[in-house]
């Protein structure tokens, strides 16, 4: 590496290794960053790219390697030292406090004070000013839980600008942003390149990292694949480096055989949130659901499985109307829901991944009112190797696993019910490339197995590539219907999701 | 599988280090009950004296030292020896005795010294002081070394000390397992014994037969289980917090329980009611039997039972847990029930420990049960936590009170030290979960 290189280089890490507990996390792994690009960093789930973030971000200590910022060698041993240093990192759960005000949230550990009180006018002064370089206006005295998740993040990007951050690691930014507010997110983006501000962006969706990329790093197995431009890279090259062999097609083939309606909801209601929604759906199918982020596809879903109650509608199972009281009742007509949100809703992540997986199980393992966990385990095994769910035992901490085999988890308890009726909630979302064809060929089996398929994805090539048929929400009712999938494309379902 | 009996059970190792400093600390000269002494003693008395020869016998001037005197001497008459001569007092009763026999040329054969009596100086003063007694030998029951601490008699104490705080504290180890926690198990105590004896009373009172003590009992626990299922309700129909909502149930509750009597104890109870909290069955005191048998069975049900798994599940995470078909909603009453019944069954033990229903028992004792459930393991975030854990918890807590009277520790330095002792408990259960205590310093806040 030359000099005039190193001098245009705002961060370059060397030869960076980190090990825990005999796992080799990252092996000589160099990455480097200049001053106005967004240099994305990409690879499968436990491929490294975490461990080194956090390493950069203080929280773990390299074994090996060193970092130099402005040709500087430091020493980042702490989060603290990370952001005095002008490292600034935006986790893909934030930071905020949502009782706090924005303003609060901004300066939190660094409040401008005068004379030993705080100077609430000089920081709403200052956050004003702050959003104004950002280009969004939010309004720096509500409070954050008041805000939406782009808004949030908004609130984040500001912190970051606040403490002069020059290095701006993005952490799956878009993962919870509808299509718009992602283009949002973009030209925001685009501004802070303009300051000279570094990015690191991290996403799994690959549309957008030819969007936004200037340069692209792939990590694997903890050891770096190859750093090159965005422009010289195309959408197989990318996925290729990232499982380590050429993946056909990103969605399996399928032949959709349609048999008899399973579920179909009638005038479904909800205050604003869900408005006399209707439709059904029939053994053999993956019904799709597209919309923006607050359409009121997932609360839908909800009402349908008994977690919130409708306030009036009709909900038909094989035929029959039903009343659905609760989840409980939802499994008893043989309904599950695999919610979006994994790690708050789907499973219960202290407990060990066998627990998860029996908890709606349980009736059946009973034997004369004490569970046999002989039964238990031996269950939970033959869905373990059914469904290549890589575990180190059943006691296993839930928390401790990726997205993917955290998602096969949760799919293997509702399999394990027996259900016949399947929603899945953004059943991809923060689940690498190799994981979410496996998810998909497993829907795809269920769907030749005759059960019937709800799938909510606001991610429209998933959308198009998975389902037989697709429904649009928006603004809590169905406006459109699209039955020709395979002609469809991605700009009907925008239009009717934004009209 | 070593290492994990370690994670799980760590405490346990506490308890075992606790007891093993006290042993320690009250080591001593351990004298042999009475009747132990006396057949001692008899053979070297058979051995060594002739039916004829003069014995003293004497015993200090308290209960136990009084009463050996007395049996010895009963026992020497019945065996044949004739001149048997006791003197139960002080040093110098011993010593009026001596001179009398010294004046007359009476030489005993053999003093014998029960206990207390054996450190007496007159003892060593013997040969010098009355030299026509140099043919006297003395006798002195065998001592041996072994601690107080662990005397069966103490042992016992131990558990009696703690059963009511145990008991409740299955109940507790629920409600905090499913991420909540009980404040009003004290009071609980309270309505549960006034209303227990009430009920006594009013059936007879002191002459009332035996039947009369469990139906008592019933209705105590009963009406605690009421209780309980009323803040169960607000906690899971309202989401009321569940430490308001039994911060008040413990105030009413108390409140209840002093109005209920007038402010008065009731002591109008029938002789049956000491059974339960005093009584022994087969080998044991019924409460040790009693707290076993509840441990026994509540870890069953934790560990092997749908509704245990449920509790751990609502604890560690409420929202999953419901979207996977756990009934919640009815987990969280049956917690507070459960929790409610355990105070009440530590009503009635406390009752008939003490032989009374008192409207301010119980006071305080939510803390110790908590402190016994967290010295345990139990998270108070709630969805771990392990019931024979808190069996060792609450036996820390007891061997600490124990072990502190026994080394003679004022009651206000053992609130101290029992206060230090649960944040140590606590620290070392964190430090086990990640990894050494050193990983815990190093972790930053």
């Amino acid at each position: 590496m030359t000099d005039t290189v190193t001098s245009s280089c705002l961060l370059a890490m060397h030869g960076i290794s980190k090990s825990f507990a005999g796992v080799q996390a990252l092996k000589d792994v160099s990455f480097d960053l200049r001053r106005g690009e967004v240099h994305v960093l990409i690879g499968e789930n436990g491929a490294g790219k975490s461990t080194l973030i956090k390493v950069l971000g203080g929280a773990h200590l390299a074994d090996a390697g060193e970092i130099l910022l402005d040709g500087e060698p430091v020493r980042i041993a702490s989060p603290m030292a990370s952001q005095h240093l002008g490292i600034s990192i935006i986790y893909q759960e934030f930071n905020l406090i949502p009782e706090l005000s924005v303003c609060e949230n901004i300066f939190l550990g660094r409040e401008k004070t005068r004379h030993g009180f705080i100077n609430g006018a000089a920081e709403h002064a200052h956050a004003l000013e702050l959003f104004k370089r950002i280009g969004i206006a939010v309004d720096p005295s509500r409070r954050c839980r008041d805000l939406t998740i782009a808004q949030q993040q908004t609130v984040e990007i500001a912190k970051a600008l606040a403490v002069n951050a020059q290095i701006i690691v993005m952490d799956e930014p878009s993962a919870a942003l509808s299509q718009q507010e992602v283009a949002h997110l973009f030209g925001i983006i685009r501004d802070l390149k303009a300051q000279g501000i570094g990015i690191i962006y991290i996403s799994h969706r690959l549309d957008e990292i030819f969007e936004i990329g200037d340069r692209i790093t792939v990590l694997r197995d903890g050891e770096l694949v190859r750093t090159q431009q965005v422009k010289d890279t195309s959408r197989e090259m990318l996925i290729e480096m990232m499982v380590g062999r050429p993946l056909d097609k990103e969605f399996p083939e399928h032949e959709f055989k349609p048999g008899r309606e399973r579920l179909r909801v009638q005038d479904l209601c909800r205050g604003k949130s869900v408005r006399k929604v209707s439709f059904s759906v029939r053994a053999g199918e993956i019904l799709a659901f597209a919309g923006l982020i607050g359409a009121g596809r997932t609360e839908t879903m909800r009402l349908i499985f008994g977690a919130d109650q409708p306030d009036s509608g009709q909900i038909f199972v094989d035929g029959v109307e039903v009343r659905i009281g609760g989840p409980r009742a939802a499994i008893g007509q043989r309904i599950c829901l695999l919610t979006e949100d994994r790690k708050n809703q789907g499973l219960v992540l202290i407990h060990s991944v066998q627990e998860n997986f029996a908890l709606p199980n349980l009736d059946r393992y009973v034997r004369r009112g004490l569970l046999g966990h002989a039964l238990e385990t031996a269950e939970f095994a033959a869905y373990v190797a059914g469904l290549k769910i890589r575990i180190a035992g059943h006691d296993q901490l839930a928390q401790t696993l990726s997205g993917g085999n955290q998602q096969k988890v949760v799919l293997a308890k509702w399999l394990a019910t027996n259900a016949d009726i399947f929603i899945f909630d953004e059943p991809t979302r923060g689940i690498d490339v190799g994981a979410k064809y496996e998810i998909y060929l497993l829907m795809h089996k269920l769907a030749d197995e005759g059960k019937a398929i709800i799938m909510i994805s606001s991610e429209l090539p998933e959308v198009l590539g998975m389902s037989n048929r697709i429904l649009v929400m928006h603004e809590g009712s169905i406006k459109k219907e699209i039955t020709d999938v395979a002609n469809a494309r991605q700009e009907d379902i925008l239009s009717a999701a934004m009209t | 599988m070593m290492r994990k009996a370690i994670n799980d059970y760590g405490m346990v190792f506490v308890l075992l280090g606790l007891g093993l400093v006290f042993s320690i600390l009250t080591i001593k000269e351990q004298v042999p009950d009475n009747d132990t002494a006396i057949a001692q003693l008899m053979t070297r008395v058979r051995r060594d004296c002739k039916a004829e020869d003069v014995i003293v016998v004497a015993g200090a001037a308290r209960k136990d030292s009084a009463e050996f005197a007395g049996k010895m001497a009963a026992q020497l008459t019945r065996e044949g020896f004739k001149d048997a001569r006791v003197v139960v007092g002080i040093p110098s009763d011993l010593r009026a005795l001596l001179d009398e026999l010294q004046s007359r040329g009476t030489n005993p054969a053999v003093l014998i010294a029960g206990r207390d009596v054996m450190k007496w100086r007159v003892l060593d003063h013997l040969p010098t002081q009355y030299p026509a007694f140099a043919a006297c030998k003395i006798m002195t029951p065998a001592t041996r070394l072994w601690p107080d601490f662990l005397k069966p008699s103490n042992l016992l104490a131990i558990v009696d000390r703690i059963v009511v705080i145990a008991v409740i504290a299955i109940g507790m180890t629920m409600v905090i397992i499913a991420g909540g926690i009980d404040l009003s198990v004290g009071s609980l105590i309270a309505v549960s014994a006034v209303l227990g004896s009430l009920v006594m009373k009013q059936l007879g009172g002191l002459e009332a037969p035996a039947w009369v003590v469990p139906v008592g009992f019933m209705v105590g626990i009963a009406a605690c289980g009421m209780v309980g299922g009323l803040g169960g309700w607000l906690v899971a129909k309202f989401n009321v917090a569940p430490f308001i909502t039994t911060l008040a149930i413990m105030m009413v509750g108390r409140g209840l329980a002093f109005m209920i009597t007038g402010g008065f104890s009731i002591y109008q109870v029938p002789k049956a009611l000491p059974w339960l909290g005093q009584g022994r069955s087969l080998v044991a005191p019924n409460t040790v039997i009693l707290v076993l048998v509840l441990y026994a069975l509540a870890h069953v049900f934790m560990s092997h039972t749908r509704m245990g798994r449920y509790i751990y599940a609502v604890g560690g995470n409420k929202e999953a847990a419901r979207l996977s078909g756990v009934p919640v909603f009815f987990v969280t009453i049956f917690v507070y029930v459960m929790s409610s019944l355990a105070a009440g069954l530590g009503g009635c033990i406390q009752a008939s420990q003490i032989n009374t229903g008192t409207p301010n028992m119980g006071m305080m004792y939510e803390l110790y049960v908590i402190a016994a459930v967290v010295v345990g393991g139990t998270s108070l975030a709630g969805g771990s936590g392990k019931m024979l854990g808190t069996l060792i918890g609450a036996f820390i807590i007891s061997v600490i009170q124990n072990g502190m009277n026994l080394v003679g520790i004022d009651s206000y330095t053992q609130q101290v030290v029992l206060g230090a002792v649960i944040l140590g408990a606590v620290l070392l259960d964190k430090a086990r979960n990640s990894g050494g205590m050193a990983a815990l310093l190093r972790r930053k806040a």
